[in-house]
């Protein structure tokens, strides 16, 4: 294995061609981080047609975007991204690598902390450098977010999975100049050895979940699907999307793509309007990132108040047809 | 030759355990709950049995579950074979307490899965509850050098194949690898069978096979952790509910509309 050089690398993740929300965020984690270690920030990209998200990344701040730009890797398999990323590892051989806490992150990151014979500190919500030892530290949430540790890493190269939507993205600088490294890399198909049969994709008219600056989301205390068609309504008039608690899919009331928390989404709206919700800490650590949350529910003692900023204590039978009315004739 | 698929099963806290039961432990290290709270089998994992024993029901296989801990509660672990496993395989060492770290896990497990011997597939749950890293399976995966497809919503095994539907965020995949695979499952494939009576018998009669660290072949660095606990804290709640003060539900909810239109939220 190459010796460990210094410094952060960012692994980018691409959305339509563009550096995603996800990676803006990590990238600003990896600028406190560089500080620290007074290395260097760069970004890795694997994928395909990265001159985009190259300059992106450039203009976020990092002095050299690493790529492996190759056709084979166009729809991102797993394993050929693997492979791509453990190339570009030996070729900059950094000391920290950072990935965001997504479905492709979190299921790269282990695996090449395996390849690489390592540990890795997963679904960080804040990273550091412990100033001597130069070692990687972190806060994580642990039993459903009923406790936090506090871990490091103890072996090299550190890599960390990361909440990044609680870091402020910096501003971009379109000013901003660096390289651009082609790292090659030998893929052919044969290293895939899932193979893709048919995607199914469900049809979702209107926001997405994880794009919506406010959401509406029901729990277990809705009772029933029906109450649902009246959060889609108010979701219709607030630009919205709708959610539901774990309870509410396993009841079949809604499909199991509408679930917000730990195994399901994760959002991080502007506002989340939780009507029946209870607040399991399953179901916080996927809205917990929320400016306001809004908790309608008649258990004053609901966990769900401990994180709401407003909360009503009544039957949302109550409540909701009055704020919608209320909604309409804003 | 019918199937042997291998599962994995961590014992757990119960997740449904009242906070005011859980405690941080003196060393901080760990959180403790009274002895009178049993345990659970992580429930993602009796997801992977339950899965397991799909195919068991459709194709005929073994089904051998294997755990990894420092003590077990045996009534609690072997609800598999309560459930029609067929084999329990335990790793039981104190030095197996409280692993810190998923690559120290790992090791065990790969160690565990070879000496158990040839499988077609390994199943293992998408996370577990405790600390819910869903890492384990990935590393096993790399560790023993087979395909993995994690999130099956459903599997089954077409010829030398496993064909999976493979959870993404707005849908599912379909996708196959050729056996032996490692697949993890998540609770949309639906809920664990409950133990039927017979089964409950049978497992009442079955011994675990009980492997120490001496049992198995490992490497002298393997218990040494690549990741370190420095200590539990509790999280610091900073936001403050306002709560609405209205007569009743409806004008609560005609309050709360203003409220959060003067706010600029809608």
């Amino acid at each position: 294995m190459a010796a460990a050089g210094r410094g952060v690398l960012v692994v980018g993740e691409t959305v339509n061609g563009h550096l995603s929300p996800t990676t803006a965020g990590l990238l600003a984690a990896g600028q406190a981080l560089k500080q620290d270690l007074e290395g260097e920030l760069t970004a890795g990209l694997v994928g395909h047609d990265l001159t985009a998200a190259a300059a992106e990344s450039l203009q976020a701040g990092v002095e050299r975007v690493y790529i492996v730009d190759d056709v084979l890797l166009q729809d991102l398999p797993v394993d050929l991204c693997l492979h791509a990323l453990a190339g570009l590892y030996q070729a900059t051989t950094p000391e920290v690598i950072l990935f965001a806490r997504s479905p492709w992150g979190r299921e790269l990151a282990p695996r090449l902390a395996g390849r690489l014979g390592v540990g890795l500190l997963q679904d960080c919500l804040e990273v550091g450098i412990e100033p001597d030892s130069r070692r990687l530290t972190a806060l994580r949430p642990v039993y459903g977010g009923n406790f936090l540790a506090r871990v490091r890493c103890a072996a090299s190269p550190q890599i960390a999975v990361l909440r990044s939507q609680a870091y402020e993205p910096l501003a971009p600088d379109p000013d901003r100049q660096g390289e651009v490294v082609a790292v090659p890399v030998d893929l052919d198909v044969s290293q895939s050895r899932v193979r893709v049969v048919r995607r199914v994709r469900h049809e979702h008219p209107g926001v997405s979940l994880t794009e919506a600056r406010v959401v509406t989301s029901g729990g277990r205390g809705l009772g029933g699907p029906e109450p649902f068609r009246d959060l889609e309504e108010l979701a219709g008039m607030l630009g919205a999307a709708v959610g539901a608690s774990r309870a509410a899919v396993d009841a079949g009331w809604v499909p199991g793509h509408w679930q917000v928390g730990l195994t399901g989404v994760t959002v991080t709206p502007e506002l989340y309007l939780a009507f029946g919700i209870s607040g399991a800490s399953q179901h916080m650590a996927g809205c917990s990132g929320a400016k306001v949350i809004v908790a309608i529910n008649t258990d004053a003692e609901a966990p769900i108040f401990r994180e709401a900023r407003y909360g009503v204590v009544a039957d949302w039978q109550a409540v909701l047809p009055a704020f919608m009315e209320a909604v309409r004739n804003l | 030759m019918a199937l042997h698929v291998v599962v994995t099963a961590k014992q757990v806290i119960d997740p449904d355990m009242p906070l005011s039961a859980m405690r941080i432990a003196d060393d901080a290290r760990q959180v403790v709950t009274p002895a009178t709270l049993p345990p659970v089998v992580n429930g993602f994992d009796e997801v992977a049995v339950e899965a397991a024993l799909r195919l068991k029901d459709s194709h005929g296989a073994k089904v051998t579950v294997l755990s990894v801990g420092g003590q077990f509660n045996l009534d609690i672990i072997k609800k598999p074979l309560a459930m029609g496993a067929d084999a329990l395989v335990l790793c039981q060492d104190a030095a197996f307490a409280n692993l810190p770290d998923s690559f120290v896990t790992t090791q065990l497990l790969a160690a565990a899965v070879r000496k158990i011997g040839a499988f077609d597939l390994l199943l293992c749950g998408r996370q577990a509850s405790d600390w819910d890293n869903a890492q384990v399976p990935l590393l096993l995966a790399e560790r023993l050098d087979v395909p993995v497809i994690p999130l099956a919503q459903k599997v089954d095994v077409e010829q030398d194949r496993v064909v999976v539907e493979q959870l993404v965020p707005d849908g599912y995949d379909v996708v196959e690898a050729t056996l032996p695979a490692l697949v993890t499952v998540s609770n949309e494939l639906g809920a664990p069978r409950y133990p039927n009576m017979r089964n409950l018998m049978a497992a009442k009669r079955k011994r675990p096979v009980i492997w120490t660290l001496g049992d198995l072949d490992l490497d002298a660095d393997v218990l040494s952790s690549r990741v370190e606990v420095l200590e539990l804290l509790l999280p610091q709640r900073t936001r403050e509910c306002e709560f609405i003060a209205a007569e009743d539900g409806a004008a609560a909810g005609e309050k709360l509309a203003a409220m959060l239109h003067e706010a600029g939220l809608i």
